[in-house]
């Protein structure tokens, strides 16, 4: 019986030739992850270790980025804890203000992520990696603290769900909305233990931002890992950013999938999520009533790369955000921030009447930068909208990609580009 | 080991954003996230949940965030047990990882209704609704995950080894 992508990369890390569904194994990293909120309590976890210091300083990542620059008090501690823990321990990679970006965004352009690794991070959207190829997922603190004391980790092997992409997206149709749509259609746990592993000839479409988007919120369908074949794209992206060796999994020809789905890119349009579950999606077309919303948010680990953008700002070029509405742009890092002054985006999303924040995860997981009042509505382009996620318990958030969420700052309801 | 309490029930989906929300999490202290457990999906759980009492739970329990905050401050206000359809995975591994029980049981799931008295037998498995008189099996934990529980925890397992 065949492996699937993600099984051969888990028996490598394992020293094992083969493993199937079901089996638990220890697994080999090649990176641990963790942030301001999940650091702290993995270093209050390692300290309880009988280890002295961590097992490999050049393969664990800390990234200040869901409170910085600090927004109170404790944030400040944490952080503190953070940066404190990595001077004791010569952590290589400590990203604070400064030099952080929104760390899945941050990793890849790095070169801290290739293809073939095993990732841990103690952050639920780690398994963003997939993208360019790798096997990586969440975890909480207490793994991120065994696997800095250990370098390994145990996993459960997951079965795995076969997406066959076929086509190409049309105009104003992005990673976002083919993720949106095949958490609507599986469901928020759709995917529950399991590998989405993304194949066919539509792969060879999408850029690598849009990937970056989709491996991202596997964990909306409860996935373990969402993964990508490696092509031309993935080991260019590699060879731009990245000093580090990577190696070329394939899934077998006879591995096995618990079940098979076949998307047609050309036939998605963009999609929204409603209130208060990623998979209750619609096409925009589908969408009867009027929705007005008060605030947009554009950026995140999930949409605030440069393409994302760009496709906002195509929309905003000479257009207005609507009175009464806030629109609030984070370019996910430090490079994508400065790429946009370069380009010119910055001052079309000033002009436009938008705000540019420093990068932060921020607003997405209700921290600030855009907290909601009560019976508020959002359109964002971040990945999840339960309850009272983005402030209070009773606002409402709709989950959408770049080009519906700027052009529903313009018009001040959930409208799609073609509108305007 | 066994736990014994009156049931605090909820629906599928209940995320880790609704256990602790993000505007606690600039604490790490689980006495403190304790005072904040579920506030956003009951605001009552905190000043109702008494020492030994039982969450129950439909499908996807604790999905969302893998912040750890939520195992904790649901372990530190109390709860002796998680009782649901399904969890989610990051939830599952960090419940075990710090030496809060819980159990897969849809069956149990189904049949337990909120302020049932429940009792839970984890050498076993056994789950018994007192309130009504049934009986369940839960799902046994595979060998390697009942050592890191036996052990208390991850880090306790970890410096066994």
């Amino acid at each position: 019986m065949g492996m699937t992508m993600t099984q051969k990369i888990l028996a490598a890390h394992a020293g094992l030739d083969v493993v199937e569904a079901g089996q638990l194994i220890e697994a080999n990293l090649d990176l641990v992850l963790g942030n301001d909120i999940t650091s702290p309590v993995a270093i209050r976890e390692m300290d309880q270790m009988t280890v002295d210091t961590v097992f490999d300083r050049d393969k664990i990542a800390l990234v200040m980025d869901h409170f910085v620059p600090n927004k109170d008090i404790k944030s400040a501690q944490h952080c503190k804890c953070v940066r404190e823990f990595a001077h004791e321990h010569h952590i290589t990679n400590f990203f604070d203000v400064g030099e952080m970006g929104i760390e899945h965004a941050l990793l890849p352009e790095k070169g801290l992520t290739v293809a073939g690794d095993v990732i841990i991070g103690a952050d639920s959207h780690t398994c963003t990696y997939g993208a360019l190829g790798a096997f990586s997922t969440g975890v909480g603190s207490t793994d991120m603290a065994a696997g800095m004391a250990t370098g390994k980790a145990w996993f459960k092997v997951p079965s795995a769900l076969k997406f066959v992409l076929t086509g190409k997206l049309p105009k104003w149709v992005s990673g976002k909305d083919v993720i949106l749509y095949i958490i609507g259609k599986i469901g928020v746990d759709g995917a529950l233990y399991k590998s989405l592993e993304f194949v066919g000839d539509g792969v060879a479409s999408l850029s690598m931002d849009d990937r970056f988007t989709i491996s991202n919120m596997a964990i909306e369908a409860g996935g373990k890992n969402g993964i990508f074949p490696v092509d031309e794209k993935t080991i260019a992206y590699m060879k731009e950013h990245s000093k580090k060796d990577y190696t070329i999994y394939e899934a077998d020809a006879d591995a096995v999938y618990e079940q098979e789905y076949t998307i047609d890119l050309s036939k998605l349009e963009p999609m929204v999520a409603f209130p208060h579950l990623p998979e209750n999606t619609k096409g925009i077309s589908e969408i009867g009533e009027e929705v007005t919303i008060d605030q947009s948010v554009i950026g995140s680990c999930t949409n605030g790369r440069m393409e994302d953008l760009r496709c906002a700002a195509d929309i905003l070029k000479g257009r207005k955000v609507k009175k009464g509405v806030r629109c609030i742009v984070i370019p996910a890092t430090q490079e994508i921030y400065l790429q946009a002054i370069e380009e010119g985006l910055i001052k079309t999303f000033i002009e436009a009447g938008a705000v540019v924040s420093t990068p932060t995860c921020g607003p997405c997981l209700g921290g600030y930068m855009g907290i909601l009042a009560e019976k508020e509505r959002c359109i964002a382009t971040t990945n999840r909208n339960f309850v009272g996620r983005m402030g209070h318990v009773d606002s409402e958030i709709y989950l959408a990609g770049p080009a519906v969420a700027a052009a529903s700052a313009v018009t001040g309801k959930i409208s799609s580009p073609t509108q305007l | 080991m066994k736990a014994n309490g009156t049931v605090f029930k909820y629906g599928s989906n209940v995320d880790t954003d609704v256990i602790i929300p993000a505007r606690y999490l600039n604490s790490s202290d689980p006495s403190e996230l304790a005072t904040h457990c579920m506030v956003d999906i009951d605001p009552d759980f905190v000043n109702k949940v008494q020492k030994g009492d039982i969450i129950v739970a439909d499908k996807n329990f604790g999905c969302g965030s893998s912040r750890e905050h939520a195992p904790l401050s649901i372990k530190a206000s109390g709860i002796s047990c998680v009782i649901a359809e399904t969890f989610a995975r990051i939830f599952y591994r960090n419940a075990i990882n710090i030496g809060l029980p819980i159990i897969e049981c849809p069956e149990a799931a189904k049949d337990i209704e909120n302020g049932d008295q429940v009792e839970v037998d984890f050498d076993s498995g056994k789950i018994y609704n007192r309130t009504k008189g049934t009986e369940f099996q839960g799902q046994a934990f595979p060998p390697f995950m009942q050592k890191i529980i036996q052990a208390g925890g991850l880090v306790n397992y970890i410096n066994a080894k």
